[in-house]
């Protein structure tokens, strides 16, 4: 008896030269939903738009959830826009990520009233915090970047991706 | 017309109607009684012009009695003249739409029930129009806990 090891494809050079393949191209082209909720959603488009350029790092904002893999929370969340985050949530197909732009969405922010959730953590699983009220369009890039860190250290995303075991996700 | 022609008007035709009639800054309010609300305000559209609605409103007045103050704010687009007209409703007790007198108020009244709590005789759609449909409660009202009631309220900073 041990600890018993999650089922995977191995650590051979290899399956984990594959798996750097996938997570490559995972993190070279994650695409955001277009899904702006409150003021930070401003601050999102000003860093898609030209100054900041979120096109060069392979960053295209999705007009359907069918086609994004990351979905990036940019506002306020209100009780009653809760189901359709969770509806457009799941309708991202896997893997997918959640980005918590700004105060708001990480924790309620200035809005501790009984119609603001506090914190989409309540019901989405976040990959990423960003504070700010709003994040300046260095700190969303500053997200995006942990994020494509996260998702490089991910292993055996391609068993994952054939069917055998699940991603293994390490601390970054 | 002016105010005071106005408020001599209303004074004639519905004499044990009006509680109070204040003036301040050029502005007029004049306060009745809800019972015949329909029929004061379709004679304020009718025969004085008044053929806008900019805003049906509640007030919460914690405390007193009656408890609420219904404030319709009407505007004369040809004159451009304002007028505001209030009547107080007790609690739990019903005051009669005047969506038949402008349409506009059929919202107007859905929402100052919404988060007032101030119900409408005769509304031809009482439903919430901002709060989510399944919400308990009215939240406007001064004695609703503004964190909402399934939350401690907040006690200060614990640092
Ligand atoms: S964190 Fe600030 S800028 Fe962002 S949505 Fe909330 S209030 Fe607006």
């Amino acid at each position: 008896m041990g600890v018993e090891q999650p089922k995977t494809l191995g650590s051979g050079f290899i399956t984990t030269s594959l798996d750097k393949l996938v997570n490559w191209s995972r993190a070279s082209s994650m695409w955001p939903l277009t899904f702006g909720l409150a003021c930070c959603a401003i601050e999102m488009m000003a860093t898609g738009a030209a100054r900041f350029d979120l096109d060069r790092m392979g960053i295209l904002f999705r007009a359907s959830p069918r086609q994004a893999d990351v979905i990036i929370i940019a506002g306020t969340v209100t009780k009653k826009m809760v189901p359709v985050i969770k509806t457009v949530y799941e309708q991202m197909p896997e893997p997918r990520y959640v980005i918590a732009m700004g105060a708001c969405a990480s924790s309620g922010g200035i809005f501790d009233t009984y119609s603001t959730v506090q914190g989409v953590d309540e019901f989405l699983p976040v990959d990423v915090y960003i504070p700010g009220c709003p994040p300046r369009p260095e700190g969303l890039l500053y997200g995006l970047m942990k994020l494509q860190d996260k998702i490089r250290a991910e292993r055996n995303t391609f068993g994952a991706a054939i069917g055998v075991g699940d991603v293994i996700h390490n601390e970054v | 017309m002016s105010d005071q022609a106005i408020v001599e008007k209303l004074k004639a035709k519905f004499s044990t109607e009006i509680i109070d009639v204040v003036e301040f800054r050029g502005e007029t309010t004049v306060t009745v009684k809800k019972e015949q609300i329909v029929d004061i305000c379709t004679f304020m559209r009718d025969d004085c012009g008044y053929n806008f609605l900019c805003d049906l409103c509640g007030v919460d007045y914690l405390g007193q009695v009656p408890r609420f103050m219904v404030v319709y704010n009407l505007y004369n687009i040809p004159a451009k003249q304002r007028f505001r007209i209030k009547a107080p409703v007790e609690e739990g007790v019903k005051i009669d739409t005047v969506s038949t007198v402008w349409g506009t108020a059929n919202w107007h009244e859905r929402e100052c029930w919404d988060l007032m709590g101030i119900e409408f005789n005769n509304h031809p759609d009482m439903r919430r129009i901002l709060m989510p449909a399944d919400w308990e409660g009215h939240p406007l009202r001064k004695d609703y806990p503004v964190q909402g009631p399934d939350r401690e309220p907040y006690q200060g900073r614990l640092s």
